[in-house]
């Protein structure tokens, strides 16, 4: 009886080499502090100065989600004292974002699709990181992250669900992979998201009061904190009372979000233009050669798939999900010169194996090549599907050629008609009872009486046998 | 010979290339002086004579090897906001009171390059917020005319030290008149370059979008100077104009006599003394024996110029100074109890009262509610200001009008009126606010003490200024008259 209203505010850390506003280093794990210049620790006169790189990476995802570029977008101080935040401001983008209106699809679990409208996205510089853990008493500050690029991408309150939420997420996630604008790696935090949760009366347009849970930091998390959070909020107004408008945190190991305390709340960020950087003026030349070098986007790649490779749209939309899986899958239909077996074998095996261990089809072991020789070997029926799964986990653990697996392994398909015919007499002659009672059965029953006779068969072929072949062979014999 | 001390950059610039000086001797000349009038003038926070006099022996090695910039040698000071690599930079603050920078200014780079000996760092209010001199931790410092009197601000320590010939050039900022104040007040030449010429890489700042290095000196021509080795464009400030720099002593000795000086009415109205209106009449006459022309003009909004200014430059101030909280550099609080006790200590303790009052208005100022009310306001009368200016600007090539509306005061007269105060930049705050470059130059005394007359032109147009001013200093002694009594 209750409706969830969610929007979300999703910060993606721009791939650049250095930061927004110095020339200091952006990569991940460095040594406390060794990645902070003087500009970077807010030291007295210095001044920032942008990276042109992370206009083209804005300009890139706007255009990608069919946004307004506004040719005109200015930097903004965002007030705060936090000892991370070397300055006592952020710089950010408020009134005038680089990236106005837009929209994205996202697939429902229905099958169907749902348009999600984004507010903006705009541009602004992260902070550093408060170590509470390291030193007894007292907190360290590491600003080696402190300068990092950051989109933040905002989102029309506009998804009903938590799986809505987690699905519009991947969305983005995907879009920001194939621009190659971000490694989009949430464990890292590279890609964060705060949500924004009310709940009303199904059918009410009067809004909820709405909380912010903020800083949640994989897919998994958003799905549970969102959910919790309703679950929160509809028994806080069935017991009665008021939700309050407020800034929440999302406890995984106690699946509960809590309150932040409230001096991690600033309500008043006196927002003005910062007078150190000039207005960001995009000249529409600039606009245009981001859009001629934008790469082929997920919308575009899954139609192509299902025109090209003849598979289906549910397959197409998991494989174009993830830019990486869907070079991959196109690389093993592309040289087996099958794309639905190609396929199936991704969506299967290789999927459950990744989920298994956790792992990007990146680090997977069985290269495109490797599979799609196994694709291959199947298509021309040197393989069945018993025998291909023999060699496609000799592949995982090992390095060998799939020609080489086959020998050493002695899986070569059995089509030989006069041997398989052999094997099957001996299967009839000594199975004679089920045999007689096989010919006995009315015509219906006979097909699944079969399949004994095909498991005996394929037995005794230790797998080999073409069960094609198998089940020709043995309907005919058992016909006389 | 008169005392080394006693000559202008550009008179030294010939000693040393004329090796009747040397770069150790002059040096040593300059920090001797500081060393027995500093105690009286304050003028200087920190002398590096250990530094300065290596630089200028390694300068006289230059020189001799014949591998010296036309600059190598001659003494310059620098104000106390400016980042000076390994040596203290205190912005006149307690807070900042321990900070040794670790790194140059793009000023004080520049000037290294050159060959330029650094004695020290100047005296200033502190975080350039103010109007006498009289805010800094450091102590007040003294005008050499009258040591009761206040050399004005904020660049007080600049102004006195070169009117107290220790130093002949000196670097400065001015955010709403304070080169051009204090150069009034001590009877110097003072020079505020167009927002964007000189980068604020380095400079340590209040009002981020008014602030501007330059340059305070005895001469026009010793500005000149000075300004061709520190203006042009800087990648490491995003508002430094991409300009070419002309040279600035090549139309010094130009005609006046196709030149047309505007009178703005709103400058010579009741508000003015009627000694300093007679001082300017008879800078005027001097202008126009040299054959220039007037014209009358109205800056319409110039009265709303000091109320926008408080608006804008506290805001900017209250956020700028949001990083001097103890964490990374300058004084913390002793033992504070939390996070909270460690930034309300530290900042308590470390900015004076005027700084904490200008924070106070800038936060109020862009508090949500208020922030249409006052800051966008302010920013609207600011373009209207612009507006003024260039329309006048259209009509005559410079804007002719006092640089302060009296001489200066006595130490300790204005600091429980903080509004009288602020309308001491009653008629250099609209030049910042325009963006606009404006020099002060030295009229004739007003009952022993010096005048300012200033002078503003249309943007880069530093040469037209300083054409004029020097004109007026080869017809006039007016910048040779010295105090008494030093």
């Amino acid at each position: 009886m209750y409706e969830a209203v969610i929007g979300l505010e999703v910060h993606v850390q721009l791939s650049t080499n250095s930061k927004i506003f110095s020339g200091s280093s952006t990569a991940f794990g460095a040594e406390p502090n060794t990645q902070a210049s003087l500009i970077d620790l807010g030291m007295p006169g210095v001044l920032p100065v942008p990276n042109a790189k992370v206009f083209e990476m804005a300009i890139k995802f706007g255009l990608a989600i069919d946004a307004k570029i506004e040719q005109e977008s200015i930097f903004d101080r965002k007030n705060y004292f936090y000892p991370d935040l070397p300055k006592g401001y952020q710089i950010s983008q408020f009134e005038k974002p680089i990236v106005g209106p837009g929209r994205v699809t996202i697939m429902l679990d229905n099958g169907t699709t749902k348009t999600i409208n984004i507010t903006r996205a705009h541009l602004e510089e992260d902070a550093g990181k408060s170590v509470h853990d390291v030193f007894d008493g007292m907190t360290g500050i590491d600003l080696n992250r402190a300068g990092t690029p950051l989109l933040e991408i905002v989102s029309e309150p506009e998804l009903r669900s938590a799986k809505e939420a987690v699905a519009y997420l991947k969305v983005i996630h995907s879009i920001i992979r194939y621009l190659d604008i971000s490694d989009g790696n949430m464990a890292e935090g590279s890609m964060r998201c705060d949500c924004n949760v009310s709940i009303q009366p199904k059918g009410s347009d009067v809004l909820g009061t709405r909380t912010e849970i903020k800083n949640v930091n994989s897919f998994r998390f958003v799905e549970k904190a969102i959910d919790t959070e309703i679950h929160r909020q509809i028994e806080i107004l069935e017991d009665g009372g008021r939700v309050v408008q407020e800034t929440r945190l999302y406890d995984p190991d106690k699946d509960e979000t809590r309150p932040m305390r409230s001096k991690e709340e600033a309500n008043d960020y006196r927002y003005f233009p910062d007078p150190d950087l000039l207005p960001v003026v995009l000249d529409s030349s600039f606009i245009e050669a981001c859009n001629a070098s934008l790469p082929e986007l997920p919308a575009t790649r899954r139609a192509r798939y299902i025109a090209e490779y003849g598979i289906t749209e549910y397959d197409a939309g998991v494989l174009v999900a993830d830019r990486d899986l869907a070079d991959y899958f196109a690389e093993v239909a592309n040289i087996s010169g099958e794309g639905k077996l190609a396929a199936n074998w991704v969506m299967g095996s290789v999927l459950a194996e990744l989920n298994q261990t956790s792992k990007s089809i990146i680090e997977f072991p069985v290269s495109a090549k490797q599979l799609s020789d196994l694709v291959s070997r199947i298509k021309d029926n040197t393989l069945n599907s018993k025998t291909a799964k023999t060699v496609f986990d000799a592949l995982l653990t090992s390095d060998g050629e799939v020609d080489t697996i086959i020998e050493q392994e002695g899986l070569v398909q059995m089509t030989d008609t006069s041997a398989i015919e052999t094997i099957v007499d001996e299967v009839i002659s000594e199975n004679s009872t089920q045999a007689t009672n096989y010919r006995a059965a009315p015509a219906d029953k006979r097909p699944k009486m079969l399949g004994f006779f095909v498991g005996q068969v394929m037995k005794k072929s230790q797998g080999k046998a073409n069960p094609q072949a198998v089940n020709q062979i043995l309907a005919s014999k058992l016909a006389d | 010979m008169s005392d080394i001390t006693d000559l202008s950059f550009s008179e030294l610039k010939k000693a040393l290339q004329n090796k009747t000086l040397s770069s150790t001797e002059t040096t040593a000349a300059f920090l001797d002086r500081i060393e027995s009038l500093n105690p009286e003038l304050n003028a200087f926070i920190t002398i590096t004579r250990d530094e300065a006099m290596q630089s200028a022996k390694k300068a006289d090695t230059a020189i001799s090897d014949g591998t010296a910039t036309a600059y190598t040698g001659l003494p310059i000071a620098h104000k106390d906001l400016f980042c000076t690599d390994g040596v203290l930079t205190t912005c006149g603050s307690r807070i900042l009171s321990n900070f040794v920078a670790p790194y140059d200014a793009h000023v004080v780079s520049r000037c290294k390059a050159a060959g330029l000996v650094s004695l020290g760092k100047l005296n200033m209010d502190e975080f350039a917020m103010g109007s006498s001199n009289e805010n800094s931790y450091f102590g007040p410092v003294r005008n050499p005319w009258d040591t009761s009197r206040v050399p004005g601000g904020s660049s007080g320590g600049s102004a006195a030290a070169v009117a107290a010939n220790l130093t002949p050039l000196a670097t400065a900022t001015d955010t709403g008149g304070s080169i051009r104040q204090p150069a009034a007040f001590t009877g110097t030449s003072g020079l505020k370059p167009t927002y964007g010429r000189v980068s604020r890489f380095g400079m340590i700042a209040y009002a981020s979008s008014l602030d501007q290095g330059g340059l305070i000196a005895h001469t026009a021509e010793d500005l000149a100077h000075g300004l061709g080795l520190i203006a042009g464009h800087d990648s490491r400030d995003s508002t430094s104009a991409v300009q070419p720099v002309p040279d600035y002593t090549e139309l010094l000795n130009d005609s006046l006599k196709d030149k047309v000086i505007g009178l703005p009415r709103q400058f010579f109205d009741d508000r003015l003394d009627t000694s300093m209106h007679n001082a300017m009449d008879t800078v005027l006459d001097v202008l126009k024996s040299l054959g220039a022309t007037t014209v009358d003009i109205s800056l319409d909004h110039v009265a709303e110029a000091i109320p926008a200014y408080y608006v804008i430059a506290p805001a900017e101030a209250s956020s700028n100074l949001s990083r001097f909280d103890g964490v990374r550099f300058g004084a913390r609080a002793d033992k504070p109890t939390d996070l909270l006790d460690l930034y309300e200590r530290s900042r308590s303790e470390g900015f004076g009262s005027e700084v904490k009052r200008r924070i106070l208005i800038g936060t109020y100022a862009l508090s949500e509610g208020y922030y249409d009310a006052y800051y966008k306001k302010a920013q609207q009368i600011r373009r209207l200001i612009r507006d003024d200016f260039n329309r006048a600007l259209a009509s005559c090539d410079l804007i002719f009008g006092p640089t302060t509306p009296s001489t200066a005061f006595i130490i300790g007269e204005k600091t429980s009126d903080p509004v009288s105060m602020y309308l001491e930049d009653i008629y250099t705050v609209a030049t910042n606010m325009a963006g606009l470059p404006g020099g002060s130059f030295q009229g004739p005394l007003v009952s022993g003490l010096p005048t300012g007359y200033q002078l503003t032109g249309p943007n880069f147009g530093e040469s037209i200024i300083l054409n004029a001013a020097h004109r007026v200093q080869t017809a006039t002694d007016w910048h040779r008259l010295i105090p008494e009594g030093l």
